[in-house]
């Protein structure tokens, strides 16, 4: 999360008395101290942290710095230029500037470029790039032209790319902009056009540029109060030819354009930007952190003195001329993540920096003005839930990087304490979804399945079942209450996933008959049994009894809820059955009577399982009837209408215990069966055979 | 390539012994393996799991514990009451002294190694010094009142755990007493069982000592107090085995029932410091008694009634896809048990206590590929020959022409004539053979059925001349001075000009029969040899070592074949370097120079050196037959290795005629059947 902490003044002397403000910070070859060039006849040394200058330097009257001082890092030495031509080079040790090395050139120098690790460059006002070197080697050598009349350098910037510097400079001409790109190593210079595309007319306040491992991105602020990027190539296809390069929105109203002193744009990292400018027409000017990966406002600070429209960024540190003062504004980014944007939703502001009106406002990118926030709460929050749903989806889109799931969770956790704070705010599709990236689990988000039973929201409930590996017992047994208490109706209402649970439930009826014979093959004859009194009841109207066991006892939805959902969960005994004793004596009866109807579906067939894609298994039914009973044992007894539901119960478990004692008898006869057959593929002790090797 | 009838023999009723014992030495990545008929085998882990030396069994001398002390020395001791000192250089018996305590159950060394411990049935623990040449009765500890099953050093080398009937006694080593007496639970699941027995008992550093007992139990105590602190019922039947790693965060136990478990020292929860023992894993590589397991620090390795030697990586610790990473399972020994009678198509098998031979049938029919033919005449069981003595068989071997079977034991070498008249048989064993001649590690007979070459345990070659019914000695190669390293594998080249020897780790020795010296000595190779053998009319001596690696060796040059090189600068496709059974015999076409076979456990080999190598992208193994395709596709992928895995597992493969092999398999399933029957689970019902 980027934040800016308090910034602090660097001089004590007022500054910026020209007409442009400052002429430049540049860094010197220590760290912490930076040269800062006054637009008059000054140059400071100031050490950052001691918030003191070091040194300064001013050239005679009459004369005037034309360029900002920079530092050139092979020598430690300093260089400056006035009167457009008069190159100037001195130590810390020199006192005057006018002893100091001096060299006249032929032509006019629009800016010299200093970066560590390379020789110092002087870019003409024409356009040509020469060496330091080079050039005092040979002072009024001739300086050819390079870009056009009338065309003028606007902006200008060196980057070191795989060990070498490469130039980028900008150029006007009517209304036109283009980009030069000088590099070094091959000596090529590209031209590109830049398309402003739509926006024509305006006119580009500010530039910044990274540069990436193929690209420079150049970053613009246009008078129409927008970022745009255009990504120019660092090796051109083909450098002898005009390119052109389009740009595209990158940031939408980030600064009302027509303020009355400039507006300004620096890249701080590859997600953030500082734009220094009023946010508002009628507004203060204020320095703002976007993060242009979410478009979203970091953190802002107003500028209450107004400032000359520059910045300069360095190292961690923000260069601003606030009023008549050069302000540092330490500038800090943690790792940022979608959870920390969202978590602006709700985190108050921080004193000491100011926010622009709101915060990001999802809306700003989609171009909307900030107008909007008086609206009523309850619109606000479905709006911001339905921006958070629309982010997520982008968010989701990206590759999924190593601490996906902690990210997720993290943004749960957010959703869910602002759900807290605020009962209204139920961002349940956007829950949903980030459910079903089959990251999360219980542990990750202890609140999320608290806050759908809250609201017995049994879709919820179900997909959380189905997807997290490590629910309480406690939190499977409420989930297992709400299934059997709600009301058919509100069932009706609810999403469920029926999933394989109508593939038997409807083909019921038909099949009745036949079933009931079949399970009287697996071993359920209640003659064969001699159950003897026990199930006269049930002998008696046998024909009662089948139809009552055979049409599922509870409305589709609630089947898939309990089918698909909590037989699938994962339980061990001990824990469950305390929270099992809870449950009322009806709700009991009513899934006991489910679990037995699955059980008489699984027996159906040979193969023991149920039909559907992800059945319970046999197990899985059998061990919630044991702990069903287990649990209640004795209330159910007490039932009259669960009685008739033990005697089935009592009757299959014996039959199952004859069908094992059985089966353990004729194991032998099977192992011999094995055997014989085995022994009719294995071959002769001897034969002859003919083998060909190819 | 060609067209083979193929005597396809599945009578060679071999069952491999059960194991007893294994340890495992860390610093030579060796594995000691004792079975049930006293054999001890040594597995070097490092070679491709090879079973490099062994060590013949005798009928009274029944394993019961196995270990190594320091400088890999190597003792067992067992019910006969006697402790063995083995001598992994000459392979022989160093020494064997009773401990007289009766039957010896179990025995520790100590964590230095330089004391051994031994457990007797009359409930005596005996302490032995380990002195240089041989050990040293030191003293005893507290008598117990039954035997004593199990022992356990604490690694400081100061206390002792002993595993007995119904309790472990914690003894003080200085004081000779036993400290704690701890009972352990009789009862059963309820069912109170006649005894406990403690079958292993394990003492770690921070004194807790774990037991394995005949109730299925894992037992931790403390033994600072003698108490119980944790029980784990793992099994429904007994636990029969333990070892710890050495960083003591693991150990694996073996039941009865063919499950080995293994227990990790795993954090309580995900960062915090206290840790408690969890039983991971199962493993069902058994389907009997795991009567012994080992644990290396990358593997655990276990063994039983089963026969199988299972070594299973524990994949957390592995680095590399190697020959580490995989599953091993070794159910064959090493070696050569069959040898065969070319001219009269005979077969000798190796039994641990006799020798059989048998005559191949016959078939008048031909067919194609895949056909079975009719037989003429089936085979024949001409002779069954029973050793004398209570002695394992070491080595056997029949002469090419049939009419010779030698065969040695420990202390004994025999000699038999054989006469056919028609169809019968008479044997007629050959006397008074020369005091020299007493224990040979491997014997050898020249193509030509007039010279016997026996390599003996002390390093030495004997070379025979055999006569109608007698024999005359004619040579003795001396080792190299200075070696004692005995010989395991010998090699005749067809003329009977050159004699190959090789021994565990040094190089090939090539002798000169007709001058009767050292001809050249082959350059010694990090991985041992497992099978060699000299081709025809080129002398070339073809060479397998463990690795997988195969070399051709020109004996009249004294230098590696071009064929050699030229594989080794390719190098052999990645297929054949994975196997994971030894090449255990290599045997040429007599008909054509330049074929090689060899084979091993799950495939025989014809390597063609006239067609072009494999490289790791062509198929090496390709069983299907070359359809109507072009030739062009054919030629094009045809190189050097013809492959076939139809017979398997395969214990002999030789070449009888041209035109004939004859292939020994033995089925698993026929060793299992033979195997009492194991522990029966319940498969229906609870």
């Amino acid at each position: 999360m980027a934040a800016l902490e308090e910034g602090f003044t660097l001089s004590a002397v007022p500054l910026g008395a020209g007409p442009h403000g400052l002429l430049g910070v540049e860094q010197s070859d220590k760290a912490d101290q930076f040269l800062v060039t006054d637009g008059g006849r000054t140059v400071i040394l100031y050490k950052v942290s001691d918030q003191k200058p070091l040194g300064s330097w001013s050239v005679k009257q009459g004369q005037i710095i034309t360029c900002p001082a920079v530092c050139n890092f092979q020598t430690g030495e300093y260089i400056v230029v006035h009167d457009n031509k008069v190159l100037r080079i001195w130590s810390n040790e020199d006192v005057n500037l006018d002893k100091v090395f001096k060299a006249t050139l032929s032509a006019e120098i629009y800016r010299i470029h200093s970066i560590q690790g390379a020789e110092p460059l002087v870019l003409f006002k024409e356009g040509a790039v020469r060496g330091l070197e080079a050039l005092l080697a040979e002072p009024q050598q001739k300086i050819e032209t390079v870009i056009s009349d009338e065309e003028v350098i606007k902006w200008t910037k060196i980057f070191m790319v795989f060990k070498h510097p490469v130039l980028i400079f900008i150029t006007e001409k009517h209304g036109n902009y283009f980009a030069y790109i000088q590099k070094f190593n091959s000596h090529t210079l590209s031209k590109y056009t830049l398309l402003l595309g739509q926006e024509e007319k305006s006119v580009i306040q500010s530039f910044t540029a990274s540069v990436d491992r193929k690209f420079i991105s150049l970053m613009s602020l246009s008078s129409d109060g927008c970022i745009y990027e255009t990504l120019v190539p660092i090796h051109p296809s083909d450098p002898e030819k005009d390119q052109r390069v389009v740009r595209s929105l990158l940031l939408k109203d980030v600064v009302s354009g027509d303020g009355r002193n400039g507006v300004a744009l620096t890249v701080l990292d590859q997600d953030h930007v500082a734009v220094l400018g009023p946010p508002l027409p009628s507004s203060k000017e204020c320095i703002s952190i976007w993060n242009t990966k979410f478009q979203t406002l970091q953190t802002s600070k107003e500028l209450s003195q107004g400032t000359s429209g520059q910045l300069w960024y360095y190292g961690e540190n923000l260069f601003v001329l606030h009023g008549k003062f050069l302000t540092v504004i330490p500038y800090k980014c943690e790792v940022s993540s979608l959870a920390g944007a969202l978590g602006k939703l709700k985190h108050s502001q921080d004193p000491g920096t100011q926010t622009v009106p709101h915060f990001v406002n999802w809306e700003t990118s989609r171009g909307h003005r900030l107008g909007s926030q008086n609206s009523e709460q309850s619109k606000r929050i479905k709006d911001s839930e339905k921006h958070i749903e629309e982010e997520l989806c982008k968010f989701l889109a990206i590759k999924p990087t190593p601490d996906f799931n902690t990210i997720i969770g993290d943004i749960v956790s957010e959703l869910l304490g602002r759900h807290k704070a605020e009962p209204s705010f139920y961002p349940r599709n956007s829950l949903m979804q980030l459910i079903q990236t089959h990251v999360l689990s219980h542990s990750l988000c202890p609140g999320l399945m608290e806050a759908a039973l809250e609201k017995a929201d049994v879709q919820m409930l179900q997909l959380c079942l189905q997807q997290f590996p490590d629910i309480p017992e406690s939190v499977t047994c409420a989930c297992l209450k709400i299934f059997l208490s709600i009301s058919d109706g509100s069932l009706q209402e609810a999403e469920i996933n029926m999933e394989s649970v109508s593939d038997y439930s409807d083909s019921v009826q038909e099949e009745k008959m036949e079933e009931q014979t079949e399970v009287l093959h697996n071993g359920f004859n209640a003659e064969e049994e001699n159950c003897g009194n026990c199930d006269q009841e049930l002998n008696k109207k046998p024909q009662d009894a089948a139809e009552e066991t055979m049409s599922c006892p509870v409305i589709p939805k609630r089947a898939a809820l309990l089918r698909n959902a909590i037989l699938h969960s994962a339980y061990s005994e001990m824990f469950l059955l305390p929270h099992l004793k809870d449950i009322p004596a009806q709700h009991v009866t009513l899934f006991l009577q489910y679990l037995y109807f699955l059980y008489l579906k699984c027996s159906e067939n040979a193969t023991m399982t149920l039909p559907g894609l992800h059945p319970p298994t046999l197990n899985q039914i059998m061990d919630w009837i044991c702990l069903l009973l287990d649990a209640n044992f004795t209330v159910v007894v007490m039932i009259p209408e669960a009685k008739r539901l033990l005697l089935s119960l009592y009757k299959f478990v014996k039959s199952q215990i004859c069908i094992c004692s059985e089966l353990n008898k004729i194991e032998v006869s099977f192992r011999e069966l094995q055997k014989l057959n085995q022994e009719k593929n294995n071959r002769e002790l001897y034969s002859i055979e003919v083998l060909e090797l190819f | 390539m060609g067209e083979f009838k193929v005597h396809r023999v599945r009578f060679f009723n071999y069952i491999p012994s059960g194991i007893r014992c294994v340890a495992y030495n860390n610093q030579s990545n060796r594995l000691a393996v004792s079975r049930t008929d006293g054999t001890v085998e040594i597995y070097n882990l490092s070679a491709n799991y090879f079973q490099e030396k062994f060590f013949p069994g005798h009928e009274s001398r029944a394993t019961e514990a196995l270990c190594w002390a320091k400088g890999q020395r190597l003792f067992s001791a067992g019910l006969n009451g006697e402790i063995i000192e083995y001598d992994l250089q000459a392979l022989n018996i160093k020494y064997a002294m009773d401990a007289f305590g009766g039957p010896i159950w179990s025995m520790a060394v100590s964590p230095h190694g330089s004391q051994l411990l031994v457990g007797c049935e009359d409930g005596s623990v005996k302490l032995f010094q380990i002195t240089p040449d041989k050990i040293q009765f030191e003293r005893n500890f507290d008598r117990q009142k039954s035997r004593i099953l199990s022992l356990g050093w604490h690694p400081s080398g100061t206390h002792v755990a002993a595993g007995s009937i119904d309790y472990i006694s914690v003894f003080d080593v200085k004081s000779g007493s036993a400290v704690h007496k701890m009972l352990v639970d009789r009862q059963y699941m309820g069912v109170s069982k006649r005894k406990c027995i403690i079958w292993g008992v394990a003492f770690l550093s921070d004194g807790t000592v774990i037991s394995v007992d005949s109730a299925g139990k894992v037992q931790f105590w403390d033994s600072a107090t003698g108490t119980l602190v944790k029980n784990h019922l793992i099994a429904n039947a007994d636990v029969q085995s333990i070892a710890v790693s050495d960083q003591e965060d693991s150990f694996v136990v073996g039941t009865a029932e063919g499950t080995v478990f293994h227990f990790q020292l795993v954090s309580v929860t995900s960062n915090s410091s206290e840790k408690q023992w969890v039983r991971t894993k199962p493993f069902q590589h058994h389907t009997h008694d795991v009567r012994a397991v080992a644990h290396s620090p990358t593997a655990l390795i276990s063994g039983g009634t089963d026969t199988h030697l299972v070594i299973r990586p524990l994949m957390e610790k592995v680095e590399v896809k190697n020959y580490d990473a995989a599953l091993r399972k070794i159910t064959f020994p090493h070696r050569r048990l069959i040898s065969c009678s070319k001219k009269r198509q005979l077969l000798l098998f190796q039994f641990t206590h006799h020798l059989e031979l048998w005559r191949l049938g016959s078939t008048v029919a031909t067919g194609k590929n895949g056909d079975t033919l009719p037989l003429s005449r089936d085979a024949d069981h001409l002779l069954h020959l029973k050793t004398k003595g209570p002695e394992n068989i070491i080595c056997s071997c029949i002469s090419p022409c049939g009419s010779w079977i030698a065969y040695s034991t420990t202390s004994r070498f025999f000699l038999y004539r054989l006469n056919y008249e028609h169809d019968n048989i008479s044997l007629q064993r050959v006397s008074k053979m020369p005091a020299f001649l007493r224990s040979a590690l491997q014997i050898l007979f020249s193509e030509d059925s007039t010279k016997l070459f026996v390599a003996s345990n002390q390093g030495s070659l004997h070379v025979i001349r055999l006569l109608e019914g007698s024999f005359k000695h004619l040579h003795t190669f001396q080792p190299q001075s200075g070696t004692v390293e005995s010989m395991c594998l010998l090699a005749v080249s067809p003329d009977g000009n050159w004699l190959a020897s090789s021994g565990t780790s040094a190089g090939v020795h090539v002798y000169n029969i007709k001058h009767l010296k050292l001809h050249c000595t082959v350059p010694s190779y990090n991985f041992p040899v497992t099978a060699l053998a000299i081709a025809p009319n080129t002398n070339n001596l073809v060479i397998a070592h463990s690795d997988q690696q195969v070399f051709e060796y020109s004996i009249p040059d004294k230098q590696y074949t071009e064929w050699s090189r030229t594989i080794q600068k390719q190098g052999f496709h990645y297929l054949w370097l994975q196997r994971d059974t030894p090449i255990t015999h290599i045997s040429f076409h007599p008909k054509r120079p330049m074929h090689i076979l060899l084979h091993d456990a799950y495939m025989f080999c014809i390597i063609d050196k006239s067609l072009p190598l494999p490289n790791d992208k062509t198929l090496l193994y390709n069983p299907l037959p070359p359809t109507k395709e072009s030739d062009v596709i054919r030629r094009r992928t045809a190189h050097a290795f013809k492959i076939s895995k139809i017979y398997k597992p395969l214990l002999f493969m030789d070449l009888l005629d041209e035109r004939t092999l004859v292939a020994v398999e033995r089925p698993l399933d026929d060793i299992i059947a033979q195997l009492p029957p194991p522990i029966k689970k319940k498969k229906f019902g609870t």
